[in-house]
């Protein structure tokens, strides 16, 4: 090309992943950094209070450090229990509602007509807070571990219906193709050509809600539905904050074994 | 220049993958490394800049031994060898440019390559560079849109950009088509003979290596068991290096097969 | 299930291996259906031990009076609930903001390619991700509010200490799922440890920041709202205040608001998902 050796340049700078345009570029650092002026200067911190609560920090750092599992134990076995008994049945019971629900939340599979149904069934449950619903429920049905299981396998019908339908419309539509070939019927498709293919999944995700359910039955308690979370509540209103890191230590406990546990099943079962 | 001395390696499974090759490398010389898969190229090519550490014997590149030196010595050791990957191994996300600045890695403190503001001499040299493998106008373009005979060269560049005393070539054709295949060759042959660099090229295409290569070296099991002049490959030595087969009828070259397991084991210890 | 024993003309032998499942394992998985119902029936009585039926039969006639008393909601309440949900924005996004920072060393301490020392740092790394993780937000919130006071402050801290394990799981697999290749190939040019984080490993789980960043704080707008029940601020309190003088037709206008924000939020991220993917 052109015989003197061609002056490269000596200056590089790396260009823009997004927003090309330097003006957009200011402006969406300018009104970040606004936004961050004004976020933090809605905080009103009274720094009084919250020396004053550093003294009671390290108490609960203390009773974290030295968990307290004999001077309430009885309530804290109480609690445990009806966490347990309701974790297990609201995953059970959620897992039977949401089977159906969620096959009739799969486009491949219904009418438009049970489609929508279904999808509105599922967006209800999964916007609605589970404690929010707590509160409903623990209205209805009175205080108890029967509001938490109530509330519990509502909440457990959103999340898993929705990931079984959106698994169900993922199959592999050659499979479903060749077992319609054949000349079956509806329910023989759903059981030689779904079941297989979303089987394995459907166990993971009732596992994994078992898990989650375990913890939000730590919350729901807060405001009446039983379960470890009332105890919870009730020692740190009391300042027993030994009781509180003692409960605290068992729910992360219970997590940790439940996370291997099922990681475990899924493991066995596949 | 480089030179080998009894090298070993043996991984922690108790498999040996290199039993005391003892190999030289004179400057400017092209040496292709031939041998089936599981045959310890891989292994071979990465002992000599430590990516995989040896368990014996001594790597002199010039009169340093690589195979003694110390963490801090080790990654001024590593500026000096240039490597080009099988399946360019480009940090894809990054554009052309960063990733022919990344061979600068070595020379530049932290924050200079952190900000991106590498020396002037560096970033001219990077265009010289590109410019040199056909790629000027692509500088600002992200790696992953590039296709894989300019992706190789973008890995040449950044080997280049190290500004080696050797340069250490793993399979550059492993997922090319024929012609790329010898595009890319031809390129690493002129840039050796342009520096004056050795190399070495493992490489398990057979009729390409000869076509190339200035001295063969074959690989088996571990052992040197060919080294000599490419004319002096025929079948009794290709039976040697790859077992017996009926070279001369089949006419086939050795399964193109990458070292999948080999591979394995040197990402799981560079994982470290 | 699906045994095809009564193949006629194949071997017997055949046609026993043709069965979907062992017999035994046919065997193991009725034995498991079984004691799983049993455990349930077991659970369901245990739970229900003190529940008194006589109040769930009266449930159907509570939920019309309940609803009946919600509707209408009352609309001239909306204007007092701006400040609250504009807390509750704020919550959410500091909280998001303050938990990724702290999120994003303990993911790298934890993932095992770019931990330190497996045997002493990982641990401790996995244990505040598992930590983290296991206590609810509400919870956190709980003790924060005892520790720090009722307030803004602690709904942020509590938000962020949750955020922490969620983030940090998900950013530590994906910083275990970067290609290798990429780092060997950054290690080869005598990069640093820094240099190899920043210019192998950082560009290759950036996508997978952005987006678990942005799914965290979808899901911290809905945890933030209901902060407010135990004193961490933002629009919950208003829920509490109302729910405590039985003022239904403004619990009803919250629950109307806290949705739309839900929504709003949900599509927000999702624009700005596919804007930045």
């Amino acid at each position: 090309m052109n015989e003197a050796t061609p002056a490269y340049p000596t200056h590089w700078r790396r260009p823009a992943r997004m927003l090309h345009d330097r003006r957009w570029r200011w402006l969406v650092q300018a009104s970040v950094l606004a936004y961050l002026v004004l976020a933090l200067g809605s905080f009103d911190v009274e720094w009084a209070r919250v020396m004053e609560g550093l003294s009671r920090a390290q108490r609960f750092a203390h009773g974290f450090l030295q968990p307290d599992f004999t001077s309430r134990w009885s309530d804290i076995r109480q609690g445990l229990i009806e966490s347990l008994t309701m974790t297990l049945t609201a995953t059970v019971v959620g897992v039977a509602i949401s089977v159906p629900i969620g096959i009739g939340a799969a486009r491949n599979l219904v009418s438009a007509w049970i489609y929508r149904c279904c999808r509105a069934i599922i967006a209800v449950s999964r916007s609605l807070q589970e404690i929010i619903v707590a509160i409903f429920l623990v209205a209805m049905f009175g205080f108890g571990p029967l509001a938490g299981f109530a509330t519990l396998s509502f909440a457990s019908i959103g999340f898993i219906a929705k990931l079984l339908a959106d698994d169900i419309e993922e199959a592999d539509p050659r499979q479903v193709e060749a077992i319609r070939a054949t000349g079956a019927g509806w329910w023989q498709v759903l059981h030689y050509a779904i079941q297989p293919q979303v089987m394995p999944r459907l166990i993971g995700l009732s596992l994994y809600r078992l898990d989650i359910n375990f913890r939000e039955s730590a919350v729901i308690g807060i405001v009446g539905a039983g379960g470890i979370g009332a105890t919870l509540n009730t020692a740190i209103d009391r300042y027993e904050y030994g009781s509180a890191g003692a409960i605290l230590l068992i729910v992360i406990a219970i997590v940790m074994v439940a996370e291997y546990g099922s990681s475990y099943l899924r493991r066995f079962l596949q | 220049m480089l030179e080998l001395q009894r090298l070993t390696k043996t991984y922690a499974t108790g498999d040996t993958a290199l039993r005391e090759v003892s190999l030289a490398v004179p400057r400017g010389q092209v040496v292709g490394l031939i041998g089936p898969s599981g045959a310890g190229k891989s292994t071979l090519i990465r002992c000599i800049n430590r990516l995989v550490a040896p368990s014996g014997g001594r790597i002199l590149l010039g009169d340093v031994d690589l195979a003694a030196v110390g963490r801090a010595e080790l990654r001024r050791q590593r500026r000096r060898i240039g490597m080009i990957f099988q399946e360019y191994a480009l940090v894809e996300r990054l554009t052309v440019m960063e990733n022919v600045l990344s061979g600068r890695l070595g020379y530049v403190p932290f924050w200079r390559s952190f900000t991106r503001r590498f020396p002037g001499r560096d970033i001219e040299n990077a265009y010289r560079l590109l410019d040199r493998v056909g790629l000027l106008a692509h500088a600002d373009k992200r790696a992953d849109a590039l296709s894989g005979g300019q992706r190789q060269r973008v890995g040449i560049a950044r080997a280049l950009a190290q500004e080696p005393a050797l340069l250490l070539v793993d399979e550059p054709t492993a997922s090319l088509d024929p012609k790329t295949s010898r595009q890319i060759m031809r390129l690493i042959l002129e840039v050796c003979e342009e520096r004056d660099l050795p190399a070495i090229v493992n490489i398990h295409d057979v009729p390409l290596a000869q076509q190339f290569m200035h001295r063969l070296v074959g690989l088996h099991a571990g052992e040197v068991v060919f080294d000599g002049a490419t004319t002096a490959l025929d079948e009794t030595v290709l039976a040697t290096i790859y077992g017996a087969e009926d070279w001369a009828s089949s006419g086939r070259e050795p399964a193109p097969e990458r070292e999948s397991e080999d591979t394995e084991r040197h990402l799981a210890e560079v994982g470290r | 299930m699906k045994s095809t024993s009564a193949n006629a003309g194949a071997p017997a032998s055949h046609a026993d291996a043709w069965t979907f499942r062992t017999p035994r394992a046919r065997l193991a998985l009725w034995f498991g259906w079984l004691a799983l119902v049993a455990l349930f029936v077991y659970c369901w009585r245990v739970m229900n031990a003190d529940t008194m039926w006589v109040f769930v039969a009266d449930a159907p006639r509570q939920a019309a009076d309940l609803g009946s008393r919600m509707w209408p909601p009352s609309l001239t309440y909306l204007p007092e609930l701006l400040a609250p949900l504009w807390d509750t924005l704020n919550i959410a996004t500091l909280g998001t903001v303050g938990g990724v920072i702290m999120a994003v060393p303990v993911a790298f301490l934890a993932a095992r390619n770019t931990t330190p020392s497996r045997l002493w740092v990982r641990p401790v790394a996995l244990w505040v991700i598992v930590t983290s993780r296991s206590i609810n937000s509400l919870i956190w919130a709980l003790l924060l509010v005892a520790v720090l006071g009722p307030g803004l402050l602690a709904g942020v801290v509590a938000i962020a200490l949750r955020s922490i394990g969620f983030v940090g799981k998900l950013l530590y697999e994906a910083i275990e799922e970067t290609d290798a290749r990429q780092v060997e190939a950054i290690s080869a040019t005598g990069a640093s440890a820094a240099q190899r984080l920043d210019y192998a490993i950082v560009p290759q789980v950036m996508p997978a920041f952005w987006a678990i960043a942005l799914f965290r704080w979808d899901i911290n707008i809905r945890e933030s709202t209901i902060l407010g029940l135990v004193g961490a601020g933002g629009i919950g309190l208003k829920l509490q205040a109302s729910i405590n003088v039985l003022a239904w037709p403004q619990v009803a206008t919250i629950l109307l608001v806290i949705l739309a924000t839900v929504l709003v939020s949900e599509w927000v991220s999702a624009r700005v998902r596919q804007a930045i993917m």
